[in-house]
């Protein structure tokens, strides 16, 4: 094996992906094989690093030194100074990666990192995903050799029991007792299958481990596999992720290859085999029995349960279904113990979890967070706060299905139990920050939008009720809401809640319910004053120019596209509201500040 | 322009046999089979459908509802560049609605339709998991993140 002096990492996740890296990574091979480097220096294209606000990113190792938003005609400078002369360009790092004058931090010293512990993404960002013989390296495969030779599948099972890991899909359903139902069922066949349907808006964890580590949910799925008596697994993976499922498949073919999928693993009796099916574009299939539906190549509507899918599943047969980010838990546990995985967390919620840090935050991108950091751990500490001098208004968790946290809950702890008892929920780790622009009453109903476009239409709660909802929360933010509303809301989600078929109808009123619960007087202000106190409600708004300001220069009533400004040049100018659109043209164009919006 | 089976969709069709042929003993097989008989036409006109229909031994209309259940299929030809302007959660509190009404403005085109000069689809997409760089659209495999609405019209002006 050729030993390199240095190597130079290069994100190629899909964020970066996005702003270029494929681009960069040419241009340090080109520019490497320049500098007579090629034999000295490894260029390697990883997963994703997290910080995709800095992308993209380059991490040049020994140094461990955090280039940020590089760009192409950056490269020559960094190898010419950095990999040949070994001076450090600062100028180029990331700005927290530098300490003072004389010295830099290395990227786990960064204090997005810092308090971040890295489980399920351990391997992102470090290894090429491309090449199973980088996963083998670091301990890749070793839990399943020990598994097949030391362990009963039960004994398997008890220890991810003893571990107590849970769902990360969200529900948080405890994994081994899933495996355990599925291995006491009776079958001829049984199925392995993991959910990677990540529809959650704002949510790109599972995305970033198949696209950083393919081989953890591999090994892990053989795992479960030989636990329950299973030969076959499907992994369902969204169709709108093609780098992950590119990966994926080169992953499966290298593990075929080295005999760790297929036939007689490890020389075992043990066999398994995977195969991909792709998404179509329907959130509803990260419902459980409606993902097997679609596999099955039908309509992706839930069934009811029970049965179970433990006991009637895929093709009706004993089926477990577990999310990637669980998945990619399990070969750990298995090699450093249940003890370790539970020492981390809090008493119900064990180990880490993942989540995608978005919205108004400085450092948008993906953390790991041992289970009970606070929420202001992650908004402050890891996320580098709300951008533009903003204050933090809520942070939403859990998607369509889940809940805003407000800043009066900054201190709650993040794990499963806590977040239910404020209204939220876990989710599968899409964690959206609002600052004070941001209209909760317009989050409600965007979130109601979204649920009415991907209800499948099976059960009339979900079909019909959160169409109304809807439509009572559009009415609201267009200045038409009616004393009442808010109850019909409430009575409504009360209905849907106790009564839908699955679990996406069944949660649906969640977003709505919260923003009630801690944003009750934003609701009110919009229906009994016909205000919105965030200023985005656009229907709502009033812009009006301020006398005192006003220089009569007419540009606003120049640039107005309906004609609402009139005035004598060198006079105060006025709007009329009856024609004004709203469309903020005059505010944007004035040159005094003399035009507000309220 | 009307699907022909037998004059200049003639190769089309024999793609889409070929990959019948190849899927159909699989259990769950209509999916893919669709997935990839898009791929080949572009969109599932309903004569594509019929002949999934009749080469699998199902009905019309089970082939049909998989088409209308999932976003991903589409039943009429898409333009030449496909946009799709990220309405996920990131996205959309960080003002990808505004980009979204500036496209339709300039396109005069609506949302979820295409131009009249089959130039250009206008589609608002889910979450496209780039949330590091929002708000963010893509006009074919190209990604394009931080937008401002009147940037959108010098983005166009390239294709």
């Amino acid at each position: 094996m050729d030993l390199f002096r240095s190597h130079v990492l290069v994100c190629g996740g899909t964020g970066c992906s996005s702003s270029g890296s494929a681009e960069l990574i040419r241009l340090f091979e080109e520019d490497i094989a320049k500098a007579g480097l090629e034999n000295e220096v490894k260029v390697v294209r990883t997963g994703c690093f997290g910080l995709c606000a800095m992308g993209p990113i380059v991490i040049v190792y020994p140094e461990g030194a955090f280039y940020s938003r590089i760009r192409p005609e950056n490269v020559e400078e960094i190898v010419n100074e950095h990999l040949l002369k070994g001076r450090i360009v600062r100028r180029l790092l990331c700005s927290e990666a530098i300490e003072d004058e004389t010295t830099t931090k290395s990227l786990d010293e960064v204090d997005f990192y810092k308090k971040q512990k890295r489980v399920a993404l351990r391997n992102c960002g470090v290894i090429d995903p491309e090449n199973i013989d980088e996963y083998i390296a670091f301990d890749g495969y070793r839990a399943l050799g020990k598994v097949l030779t030391e362990m009963t599948p039960q004994e398997v099972i008890d220890v991810i029991k003893a571990s107590g890991l849970r769902g990360r899909g969200g529900a948080g359903f405890p994994t081994g007792t899933k495996w355990q139902f599925a291995r006491n069922a009776v079958g001829d066949k049984k199925f392995v299958c993991c959910n990677a349907d990540e529809g959650d808006p704002g949510a790109f964890m599972d995305r970033s481990v198949l696209e950083g580590d393919p081989h953890a949910v591999i090994e892990a799925m053989a795992i479960a596999a030989y636990a329950i008596g299973s030969d076959q697994g499907y992994i369902y993976v969204r169709a709108e992720y093609p780098i992950a499922v590119k990966r994926l498949q080169i992953a499966i073919g290298q593990a075929r290859e080295y005999g760790l999928l297929g036939k007689n693993i490890f020389g075992t009796d043990f066999s398994f085999d995977l195969d991909i099916r792709l998404g179509a574009g329907a959130f509803v299939c990260g419902e459980e029995t409606a993902l097997m539906n679609s596999i099955e190549g039908k309509r992706g509507e839930p069934r009811p349960r029970p049965p179970f899918p433990a006991n009637k599943g895929l093709f009706e047969k004993p089926t477990i279904l577990n999310n990637v980010e669980t998945y990619a838990n399990v070969a750990q546990i298995i090699l450093k113990g249940a003890d370790w995985f539970a020492s981390m967390g809090t008493e119900k919620s064990k180990g880490t979890k993942v989540f995608a840090l978005g919205g108004k935050i400085n450092n948008t991108g993906l953390v790991e967070i041992p289970m009970g950091t606070t929420l202001r751990e992650i908004i402050y500490d890891i996320g580098g706060g709300i951008p533009n001098g903003k204050k933090f208004k809520a942070a939403q968790t859990g998607g369509p299905s889940g809940g805003c946290i407000p800043a009066s809950l900054l201190d709650v702890s993040i794990d499963y139990d806590s977040l239910i008892a404020i209204g939220s929920m876990m989710g599968s780790g899409g964690m959206i920050v609002m600052d004070e622009d941001n209209c909760m009453v317009d989050i409600a109903r965007f979130f109601l939008d979204f649920t009415v476009d991907e209800s499948c239409g099976k059960c009339t709660p979900c079909r019909i009720g959160t169409r109304r909802m809807l439509e009572i929360l559009e009415r609201i933010t267009e200045g038409k809401g009616e004393p009442g509303d808010i109850e019909k809301l409430e009575t409504l989600a009360k209905n849907i809640k106790a009564t839908a078929l699955c679990g996406l109808g069944q949660t649906a009123p969640n977003p709505v319910l919260s923003t009630l619960q801690y944003f009750r007087d934003e609701y009110e202000a919009h229906i009994y004053e016909k205000r919105c106190p965030a200023g985005h409600c656009k229907k709502l708004l009033r812009y009006t120019i301020d006398p005192a300001l006003c220089k009569g220069c007419s540009l606003c009533s120049k640039v107005c596209p309906v004609g609402a400004i009139t005035g004598e040049l060198r006079k105060t100018f006025s709007i009329d509201p009856n024609k004004c659109i709203k469309c903020g043209s005059c505010m944007e164009k004035c040159r005094f500040n003399a035009i507000s919006r309220k | 322009m009307p699907i022909d089976r037998n004059g200049k969709d003639k190769e089309k069709f024999q793609q889409l046999q070929a990959v019948i042929d190849d899927k159909k003993g699989m259990p769950g097989a209509l999916m893919p089979i669709m997935q990839n008989a898009q791929e080949i036409f572009g969109y599932l006109p309903i004569e594509v459908q019929q002949f999934i229909a009749d080469e699998l031994n199902i009905t019309l209309s089970e082939v049909y509802g998989v088409a209308t259940f999932y976003a991903q299929f589409v039943l009429e030809p898409q333009g030449e560049h496909v946009i799709g302007v990220c309405l996920g959660t990131a996205c959309y509190v960080k003002g990808s609605q505004a980009v979204l009404d500036k496209l339709s403005e300039i396109l005069h085109c609506p949302v979820g339709k295409t131009t009249e000069d089959g130039k250009f689809t206008l589609n608002a997409t889910r979450c496209l998991g780039a949330c590091g760089l929002a708000p963010v659209m893509m006009i074919g495999d190209e990604v394009y993140g931080r937008l401002k609405p009147d940037e959108v019209e010098g983005i166009l002006a390239k294709y």
